[in-house]
């Protein structure tokens, strides 16, 4: 053959490489669940199968409190994050180009490229002076640090969906006399709705899943999920931290899948 | 008859002939359409001035590029034009947005919704409208008949042919009964015995319902078939409106006549009513200015072989012989080597023996000449 397309599979050793990084990606989680299900004390001696771990995880008030804070949080954030995402979805793709367009996506997806700690430094100053002068102390600051983060998440998939869409189909809407508002009520909304839903579980997952800002944002007693793992592991280390660490694996898995089966379906 | 009214005879009336009156649908008036600025500006429309009349199907026909769909757009509502005006029943409709215009497009891409069913999509129109439900449904499912696709209305749309998909954006375009139906190349994305079909299906849609259609098309054959009257435009002016009859027989400048079936150009110089060309003259209606340089344009099918000497035709060479079954293309050379080609019915040209380098006499049916002004 003359010409044939480059493969990266021909490569000599391409299979090992590729074996070695799914164990070392897929390895750890995996002796993470298995330990979860531990009858034994000790994190990594095994004693046998058991579901006790589970077990005191879910009577553990200070867990019940962190999970209940955490998808307090994750729920009101994500669904800040995907309006706004929504808006700024519509308004940098359903128009031709316009001036300062990369400048206004870069300015949508700055979470994703400055520092999180810098972010959560400068958080933790702007509020620290916000709660002086107002002396509100609740989970409002953590929401908000969150729904800023997840913009850009909820932002991509919702964006990609929409450029993915002919904007034909709105033009043929007002066509058949629909004024604005019911195009987008008829058209534009229904057919985004997937890319929607699929921008929300994202900011969902992320939100659940913060450490740093949430770490530097929190106040005293407003431990999340994340946050109360990393205080366990400080102290006493227990096979509790496996089994919650796998109940919010399980969860993410389920959410991402769904993630994964919206986006790819095509109409 | 009553003078006042005949007096105050509008730009929505014209005469399309001795004593008839016909109302006007859409009317450009000197429609501009720029797009960019300055230096890179493109004039996609320049100074376009048409008035299509009530109910008959009127076809727009040039090559790619020369501002059909801007025009399409135009009356639509898409676009507003950079200056002149868009009236609709004699009304100014140019500052109107899309959706206060009673009037309808068939898209090139058909721009189906994809969420919703045959039936909702041809009911899309009536719903905006706030038609009553039951309405709805009902002028739905009559559209669907009158398309051929009764059974196919629950269907989601992507389950559809390419054909089946036309007809959804036929009858969802009709269903809400606009003055005027725009059609932008509605047929190209078909093959040819699919868009046979849909040609006739067409006039058959437009008979029936009365609308009237314009239609945007490349496809001269396509033109000449199924148009009332046909506009032939090029680089975003309109250069000639007509029956496809007149169009056809008389083209208004050398653009037409090639974008239009095959013509014959030969330079000549016009005198006393006939043009002198090499190795003879062609009498012609009279008109043109005494003594200047002109194209004649001639159909194939209007040129005629006679013996070589006689009287009143061209002397000429065959050069070649083209079979294309019923018809055969004569390839001939005048006497100064311009080419001439005449379509020959095949059982004519076999049996007068013709063969290159035969030497034969040209004359052309008479009237059919054209001068073209250079
Ligand atoms: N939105 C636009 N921006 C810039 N130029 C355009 C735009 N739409 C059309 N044009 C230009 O205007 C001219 C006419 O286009 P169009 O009306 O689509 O032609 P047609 O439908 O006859 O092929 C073309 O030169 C095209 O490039
Ligand atoms: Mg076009």
């Amino acid at each position: 053959m003359a010409t044939r397309a480059f493969a990266a599979t021909t490569i000599p050793g391409f299979a090992i490489v590729a074996g070695i990084a799914f164990f070392a990606l897929y390895a750890p989680i995996l002796t993470l669940v298995a330990y979860s299900f531990n009858d034994s004390n000790a994190i990594s001696q095994w004693g046998g199968f058991s579901l006790r771990w589970y077990e005191a995880a879910w009577a553990n008030t200070a867990v019940q409190e962190a999970t209940l804070r955490s998808l307090t949080i994750a729920c009101s954030a994500s669904a800040i994050a995907t309006v706004c995402a929504t808006m700024a979805a519509l308004g940098t793709t359903r128009r031709g180009a316009f001036r300062g367009q990369t400048f206004i996506y870069v300015m949508i997806n700055q979470p994703l490229m400055v520092p999180e700690i810098v972010t959560a430094v400068a958080l933790l100053i702007v509020f620290a002076s916000v709660k002086v002068a107002t002396g509100y102390n609740g989970l409002m600051y953590l929401i908000i640090a969150h729904a800023a983060f997840c913009i850009p998440f909820a932002y991509l998939p919702i964006r990609a969906r929409l450029e993915g869409m002919d904007l034909s189909l709105e033009t043929a809407a007002a066509d058949l006399y629909a004024n604005p508002w019911q195009t987008f009520r008829h058209v534009t909304l229904p057919l985004m709705g997937p890319g929607i839903i699929a921008g929300a579980m994202l900011a969902f997952v992320i939100s659940l899943d913060d450490v740093v800002i949430t770490e530097f944002v929190k106040s005293a007693g407003q431990d999340t999920l994340p946050t109360y793992m990393l205080g366990q592991l400080r102290r006493a280390i227990t096979p509790e931290v496996n089994a919650i660490s796998s109940a919010l694996l399980a969860l993410t898995v389920l959410l991402l899948t769904a993630f994964f089966l919206l986006t790819r379906k095509r109409d | 008859m009553d003078r006042s009214r005949n007096a105050s005879l509008t730009s929505d009336e014209t005469t399309a002939g001795p004593g008839v009156t016909v109302s006007i649908a859409v009317e450009a008036r000197n429609a501009v359409k720029a797009f960019g600025q300055g230096e890179a500006a493109v004039r996609a429309l320049d100074d376009v001035s048409v008035q299509i009349r009530q109910g008959e199907f009127f076809t727009l026909l040039g090559p790619s590029g020369c501002g059909k769909t801007t025009l399409l757009r135009l009356i639509a509502g898409f676009e507003t034009p950079t200056s002149g005006q868009i009236l609709l029943d004699g009304k100014d409709i140019t500052a109107d947005p899309p959706n206060r215009r009673p009037v309808n497009t068939v898209f090139q891409s058909y721009a189906l919704f994809p969420h919703l069913t045959v039936a909702q999509n041809v009911g899309f129109g009536l719903q905006m409208q706030g038609r009553p439900r039951a309405e709805v449904a009902d002028r739905a499912a009559k559209m669907l008949t009158l398309v051929r696709l009764d059974h196919l209305a629950q269907r989601k749309t992507s389950q559809l042919s390419g054909g089946q998909q036309q007809r959804v954006a036929l009858a969802r375009a009709l269903a809400p009964q606009p003055k005027v139906l725009l059609l932008d190349e509605p047929l190209s994305a078909l093959d040819l015995k699919l868009r046979k079909e849909m040609q006739i299906e067409l006039k058959r849609l437009q008979h029936e319902t009365g609308i009237t259609f314009v239609f945007v098309t490349h496809d001269q054959e396509e033109a000449l078939t199924m148009s009332d009257r046909i506009g032939v435009m090029s680089a975003g002016k309109i250069l000639q409106v007509g029956s496809p009859r007149d169009i056809y027989t008389r083209p208004a400048n050398r653009f037409v006549a090639s974008f239009i079936g095959e013509t014959n150009f030969l330079p000549g110089f016009y005198a006393h009513g006939q043009v002198a060309l090499a190795g003879g003259h062609v009498p012609v209606a009279a008109g043109t200015k005494e003594g200047s340089t002109v194209t004649l344009a001639v159909r194939p099918e209007q040129v005629r072989l006679v013996a070589a000497d006689a009287p009143g035709s061209l002397p000429a060479t065959v050069r070649d012989l083209v079979y294309f079954g019923t018809d055969t293309h004569c390839h001939m050379a005048l006497s100064d080597g311009s080419e001439v080609v005449a379509r020959l019915q095949s059982s004519v040209s076999g049996e007068a023996g013709l063969e290159p380098g035969a030497r034969v006499g040209l004359v052309f049916t008479e009237g059919a000449a054209q001068v073209l002004e250079d």
